[in-house]
């Protein structure tokens, strides 16, 4: 046996390893692919052995052609079996292999999960840093949710070269697992201080990825940025900072403001261009954000661009081009300050480096003036001229044509100029642009009425010498110019000099090799041409003759068209010719025809803009995707299904009446409807479906997209019919105020480019003639918003999570090991619904969604509570983690990251002078100093609102609570167990809760009312956290509020190092006048099997304008058994393990005449003795919960008859019963 | 984000891909084509950035690229990476090969390709890494120690290749890339 290995591996050792292959392939330049395919096969018989060496070789070798474009998925297995060898050297091969040619639908990569798992917590790191990095090329969103917590932990882990790795692969974890980053985003954060320059890099890298895509959700990170920006000497780190910065500022200008000094400073001091031309591009986003009223940061203006031309001037290509990249941006927003640099950069345009000319080029569009258009366009077409390369010609070409038409041609005084420019670009042959070109000609002809006769001149001349256009038909696009020429010489016709000479060139036969749309256009144009020449002649009867020879001459040259393969063609010449001969029989008879042919084209055609068809907004109540006429069953033959159709398309009298009865049906039948539409019409093989590039084939084929669009009659569809008016009357009235605001804005741009009123120094510029620039017609009640270009399939909107929510209990940790199933993850549809937590509006039934809307308000309601909570969150957490355990002790230097509130921010952003040096930097952002050290165990945040405290603090605790669960039954139930399944007692579609709150009247008296919630503290089993609220119920100012409690020996009050065990704490605020302010306060506590009474003192000063009295108050704290209880998750198979296990002793309870619902009920029991539902089925439920010292507290509740029993199981027997005491307690007061 | 890397020779051969997206075989191979196509007729006096080709990237990507003696490197990287940082990152990744191969040339990349792999996955991972040369090599060389300790790539297979390499024509070493380190203007900070 052992001497068959050995032989085996010395026979391996003449297989080809990587160097071999690579030589071999050299050595076989002429027939590489047949020799890369024996080796090929060498690979897959040297895959087939048992041994690891040789498999991992092949491996290699494999993904060396992998490169050379092989595909070597078949072999995935292979390097699966390579990357779970112990050896390191095969395992980083295999790895390698894995992340060159694995991706999301390798169906194995399901198989490396538990491989993975046991790479990363490897105690060798190297064996943990290649599985990291083989993540980072193929993490899948199976890998991503199984893998997030051990990632997760790897981000604290004791070596730097893992941290950063683990830190850095987050950011692919968050975007294929975007649950896991609430959870770990806290962690992160941390990371942003690590000891580690590369770990703490890497953290600002995900950061500002992550901060790049939803901005919004990041500003309350600013102080702590800004904190680092100040002190961080790293370049790399800096320069990302300062890009997040710039993405930042948009959304809070306050925050630019804060940033123009030191960013400032950074400019004139940093030798790094890198870091100098990122500082100016934010200063530059900052000035953009702050732009309106802002004269006193013109200097700031003035240095970047004095830096960026100094960029532009180096001699170093890559500044020259950042330079300018840069310039364009300023130029959006403070046009005069580069103006000046005009020079510099038209000399840019001679600039070897394409790059640099394109760069240049758009910095040119934003500098024109009416005063230098022309010259600047004539430098441009000197650049056409010597252009080689068709690319920067075409480039050159459209750049030209946009300068002049921006913004509604505002700077063009001249239009004559301008369409001798553009006949002039015609001359440029190959270009691609010839569509533009001709939409220009178009554009122009029809909005500016006074160019028409000098447009038709020029078109005719271009119609005459069509020859020398058309040199190659099949490729070159300037042949499209002849499509507007053709349209405005025949639409414009009365305008021509010599229509019949222009009528003969339109009917040269060698137009029958131009494209067919354009040839359309041409046969419908030579009969405008035609009633043109008629009217012209008729007069006269001596010219008689002459008009029967022009019929003469379209009979004649018309059948070539009708012989066109291209229908359109086809179809208008046979149309048109038989129109003629019949004219010419009219002629012969000497009948005068010449008034009604030019009936046919009678009227004026009006631009159209381009968005108006898509604005005619949907009358209400019309559901474009409701049956007109409900389809007949399954059986029904397609042509009944179609004429049903036909019908109700013309029957719109039909329509009408049916409407109301559709508005009544509910949404969710509709959309059953629609699913059971869409089926079928998958399954008909008649039906032909949308798709996108059939519509687009079709516009290509008709080539001008204009034309049709303005030839289409649209008063008929942008009126409002009287009885949708009737329907929606409600919102006209809206859209009244939204139509005037937009005529009048209408009028007001219409009279910026009548009246030419520019700049101010070109007021004096007068357009060569009167310019009348028609307005582009939209519907009368357009919508004034604009349409909503974000991809829908953008995987970072999925990351819009509010981060600055504290965390849930069941937050805490990442859930993992749940399985969703496969098409969750795979349509994107139901994938975004797995996201519903990101609280992203979504469609959903009816109901669902009034009800999220319902929790949205109150959402909003408690903001200010939430953030308050928040802090306070934070505070508690301190004491555990080592970094903010540090912050509760030194409360007067609180750092901001650890309180991201916005009220922080606010603070922040306002009332702190800019600092100069880092630590007055590191000091600014701190809060408000507190003044005892009371405040490290109550946080106090002023609630200046006038809501009773207590139903705020409820609604927000249930929707806190909802939300908890919510999630949690996300995770852990599959999509059948998900619809029957409990969120917390409730089921979504039954009636809603009343409003519940675990705020308890303490005492009150006619000065201050003190309510109280108890709840245990999850980190410390000892701990109990009592947060009171005090709310001034007098006139008169409270100040110097004592809290004391009488020890008992079981439950002590925390109080400071150095206090006596009978002295009271300050609470840390005053009471104005009907304000209210909460405080939190620790006891420790030994045993909690027993509920606890302790009798306490509040004592405080009453102050009126003339006089101040002591007050008091006595109150007994009431420490319930529940109060010791958490809410705690628990997943069913856990909880049947737990009850397996004997540990736990029973009791039971029974409750009658009980006469509230089911999910009532359990949400009370939730909600007030801090239970979760384990699962639900029909009345009966089981619920878990757990003490603060880990006592396992499960319950089994059943009703029948008003009668509810509950059977119970804790290994605490005492705590049980009591527990169940106060259940039963809870359920006699209501 | 860096969306890609790519090593290929004046001619367009790759030497080394890198792809932090997937792509298929064929088309890595067209982007290949395409960015050899985009880079190779500019000058080498001429800005080393390019607005992304057609098959990778869109707008907001831009190909960043450095051009030494007969190799392109080139990094696809979207707009929150800083432009001349990327350059630099470039220079520290050629840099750490000098060092790692002992005056690198185009040959060690040939015939190496899975050992710049390793190098580059010290530097990048979808994000920029690691930018001190110093760590880099550190850690490259730790893990090649560690490979030697394990003796897989036994004495007596690397005999047999070097009796193969007897029969063969003799490895040119003599391609050197040269002036391997450009000075990177103004970028001396870093």
């Amino acid at each position: 046996m052992a001497l068959k290995i050995v032989k085996g591996s010395i026979d391996r050792m003449f297989d080809k390893n990587l160097q071999d292959l690579v030589r071999g392939i050299r050595n076989h330049k002429e027939d590489e692919a047949k020799y890369i395919s024996t080796c090929i096969d060498e690979i897959k018989q040297e895959l087939k052995q048992d041994n690891i060496a040789v498999k991992s070789n092949a491996v290699c070798k494999l993904t060396y052609l992998q490169m050379l474009g092989y595909d070597v998925s078949w072999a995935a297995f292979n390097i699966v079996e390579v990357m779970s060898s112990s050896k390191f050297t095969y395992k980083r091969i295999g790895y390698l292999a894995a992340s060159q040619c694995f991706h999301e639908s390798t169906d194995v990569i399901m198989l490396t999960t538990n491989q993975i798992r046991k790479d990363l917590s490897s105690p060798n790191q190297y064996d943990t840093g290649v599985a990291l990095t083989g993540l980072s090329c193929f993490v899948t969103p199976d890998l991503a949710r199984d893998l997030a917590n051990d990632i997760m932990t790897l981000m604290s882990h004791t070596k730097p070269y893992i941290r950063k790795k683990a830190v850095l692969i987050m950011y692919k974890v968050f975007l294929k697992y975007p649950e896991s980053l609430r959870p770990a985003f806290p962690r992160m954060k941390e990371k942003l201080e690590d000891p580690d320059p590369g770990v703490q890099s890497a953290a600002v890298n995900v950061i500002c990825e992550l901060a790049r895509r939803n901005p919004k959700n990041y500003l309350s990170l600013a102080p702590l940025f800004f904190k680092l920006m100040t002190s961080s000497t790293n370049n790399w780190v800096l320069i990302k900072i300062i890009k997040l910065f710039g993405a930042l500022t948009p959304l809070e200008p306050r925050l630019g403001k804060k940033l123009i000094e030191p960013l400032t400073n950074l400019i004139h001091s940093t030798s790094a261009m890198s870091l100098l031309y990122e500082c100016v591009n934010t200063v530059i986003a900052v000035l953009i954000s702050l732009s309106s009223g802002m004269p006193n940061h013109s200097a700031s203006i003035q240095l970047c661009v004095q830096k960026l031309r100094i960029l532009i001037e180096d001699s170093d290509q890559n500044l020259k081009y950042l330079g300018l990249l840069a310039m364009s941006k300023i130029l959006k927003t403070h046009p005069k300050s580069v103006q000046s640099h005009k020079d510099l950069i038209l000399q840019c345009l001679d600039d070897k480096d394409e790059s640099i000319r394109l760069r240049a080029l758009d910095l040119l569009y934003g500098m024109v003036s009416k005063k230098n258009l022309m010259e600047i366009v004539k430098k441009l077409m000197l650049h056409v001229d010597k252009a080689e390369g068709t690319t920067y010609r075409d480039e050159l070409l459209t750049k030209i044509i946009d300068i002049c038409s921006q913004s509604n041609y505002q700077y063009i005084t001249n239009f004559e100029w301008y369409i001798s420019i553009l006949v002039e670009l015609t001359r440029l042959e190959g270009t691609r642009h010839g569509h533009l070109i001709a939409s220009q000609m178009l554009d122009v002809a029809i909005r500016v009425k006074a160019i028409r006769a000098f447009a038709v001149a020029q078109m005719a001349t271009l119609l005459d010498n069509a020859h020398l256009l058309t040199g190659n038909t099949q490729h070159s696009g300037i042949c499209e110019v002849l499509y507007a020429a053709a349209w405005i010489c025949g639409e414009f016709s009365e305008h021509l000099e010599d229509p019949m000479a222009t009528l003969e060139a339109m009917l040269r036969p060698k137009v029958a090799t131009l494209p067919g749309h354009i040839q359309a256009v041409y046969v419908q144009n030579a009969a405008k041409l035609f009633s043109t020449v008629l009217c012209g002649l008729e007069g006269a009867p001596a010219d008689s003759k002459v008009a029967q020879e022009t019929s003469q001459l379209l009979i004649d040259r018309l059948p070539v068209f009708v012989q066109s393969d291209n229908l359109e063609v086809q179809e208008r010449a046979s149309c048109i010719l038989q129109l003629v001969k019949y004219i010419q029989k009219l002629q012969q008879k000497d009948v005068e025809v010449a008034e009604e042919v030019t009936a046919l084209f009678a009227g004026e055609l009006n631009p159209v803009a381009p968005k108006a068809q898509k604005k005619v907004p949907v009358p209400e109540g019309l559901d474009l995707d409701a049956w007109i006429n409900e389809p007949l069953s399954g059986s029904e033959s397609e042509d009944e299904g179609r004429k049903t159709k036909g019908k109700a398309v013309f029957a719109k009298e039909d329509s009408r009446h049916t409407k109301p009865r559709y508005t009544e049906v509910d949404e969710k039948e509709l959309a059953k409807r629609r699913e059971v539409r869409k089926a079928e019409q998958a399954n008909n093989p008649f039906y032909i479906k949308a798709s996108p590039s059939s519509q687009k084939v079709y516009q290509e084929a008709v080539g001008v997209e204009h034309i049709p669009v303005v030839q289409i009659d649209l008063s008929v569809p942008l009126k409002v019919p009287d009885q949708y008016v009737k329907l929606e009357e409600e919102r006209r009235e809206k859209n009244k105020a939204v139509r005037k605001k937009d005529k009048k804005k209408r009028r007001e741009k219409g009279r910026q480019r009548r009246g030419d009123s520019g700049p101010e120094s070109e007021e004096d510029i007068t357009p060569a003639h009167m310019v009348d620039i028609v307005t582009e017609e939209m519907p009368e009640n357009a919508l004034p918003s604009d349409d909503d270009d974000k991809d829908p399939n953008d995987p970072h909107k999925a990351l819009n999570i509010d981060l600055d929510k504290p965390l849930a209990d069941s937050e805490k940790k990442l859930p993992v090991r749940t399985h969703r199933p496969d098409e969750v993850l795979k349509s994107p549809i139901e994938d975004e619904e797995g996201l519903e937590v990101t609280s992203e509006p979504k469609k959903k039934s009816g109901k669902e969604k009034k009800d999220k809307e319902r929790k949205k308000g109150k959402e909003k309601k408690n903001k200010r509570k939430r953030k308050q909570e928040e802090g306070e969150d934070l505070m508690e957490a301190g004491s555990e983690e080592p970094v903010q355990s540090k912050v509760t002790n030194d409360v007067a230097a609180q750092p901001p990251a650890s309180t991201p509130e916005a009220s922080d921010l606010d603070f922040w952003l306002s009332n702190a002078p800019v600092p100069s040096d880092p630590q007055e930097a590191a000091a600014v952002p701190d809060a408000p100093p507190a003044s005892t050290p009371e405040a490290a165990s109550g946080v106090a945040v002023v609630v200046p609102d006038s809501e009773p405290e207590e139903t705020k603090s409820s609604k927000h605790k249930k929707k806190k609570e909802k939300d908890k669960k919510k999630k949690h039954h996300h995770h852990h139930h599959s999509d059948r167990a998900r619809e029957e399944s409990v969120q917390n007692g409730t089921v979504e579609d039954e009636e809603p809760l009343p409003p519940m709150s675990n705020y308890a009247l303490l005492a009150e008296n006619s000065y201050i009312k003190m309510v109280c919630d108890i709840q245990g503290n999850l980190h410390d089993g000892s701990q109990v956290v009592v947060s009171v609220i005090f709310e001034n119920k007098c006139d008169s100012f409270i100040k110097s509020m004592e809290f004391n409690v009488m020890d008992s020996l079981n439950s002590k009050l925390q109080r400071p190092e150095g206090a006596g065990p009978h002295d009271s704490l300050t609470v840390p605020f005053h009471l104005p006048p009907g304000i209210s302010n909460e405080a939190r306060f620790i006891f420790s506590v030994q045993s909690i099997v027993m509920p606890q009474k302790l009798k306490g003192t509040l004592t405080f000063i009453v102050k009126t304008e003339d006089s101040s009295t002591h007050e008091k108050l006595d109150f007994k704290l009431h420490f319930t058994c529940t109060s010791y209880l958490i809410t705690t998750p628990c997943y069913s198979d856990a909880y049947a393990k737990l009850l397996e296990s004997g540990d736990l002793k029973g009791s039971s309870l029974k409750l009658e005449g009980i006469n509230q619902p089911f999910h009532h009920l359990l949400a009370r029991i939730c909600f007030h003795h801090h239970f979760s539902v384990v699962e639900r089925i029909d009345s009966c439920a089981s619920m878990y919960s757990r003490s603060i010292q880990g006592h396992h507290v499960c319950l089994l509740v059943k009703t029948a008859d008003q009668t509810v029993s509950i059977d119970a199981k804790c290994d605490e027997p005492g705590l049980l019963r009591n527990v169940l005491d106060e259940i039963k307690l809870t359920f006699s007061q209501c | 984000m860096i969306k890609a890397i790519l090593i290929f020779n004046n001619h367009g051969k790759p030497r080394l891909i890198r792809f932090y997206e997937y792509f298929a075989e064929d088309v890595q191979q067209q982007i290949i084509r395409e960015t050899f196509h985009l880079v190779s007729k500019r000058d080498d006096n001429v800005c080393n950035f390019l607005e992304g080709g057609s098959l990778i990237g869109g707008s907001d990507y831009k190909l960043i690229y450095r051009h030494y003696a007969t190799l392109y490197f080139v990094f696809c990287v979207d707009s929150s990476e800083s432009e001349l940082g990327i350059l630099d990152l470039i220079q520290v990744f050629v840099e750490t090969l000098d060092k790692c191969f002992e005056n690198v040339c185009e040959l060690d990349l040939i015939f190496h390709m899975d050992k710049v792999h390793f190098i580059l996955q010290e530097v990048v991972m979808g994000m920029v890494l690691e930018t001190n040369m110093n760590e880099i090599v550190g850690q490259v060389e730790l893990q090649n120690r560690m490979e030697k300790s394990e003796g897989l790539l036994c004495s007596a297979a690397r005999a047999v290749s070097a009796v193969k390499n007897i029969n063969l024509p003799e490895m040119p070493r003599n391609i050197n890339i040269g002036d391997i380190n450009i000075k990177v203007p103004s970028l001396s900070p870093f």
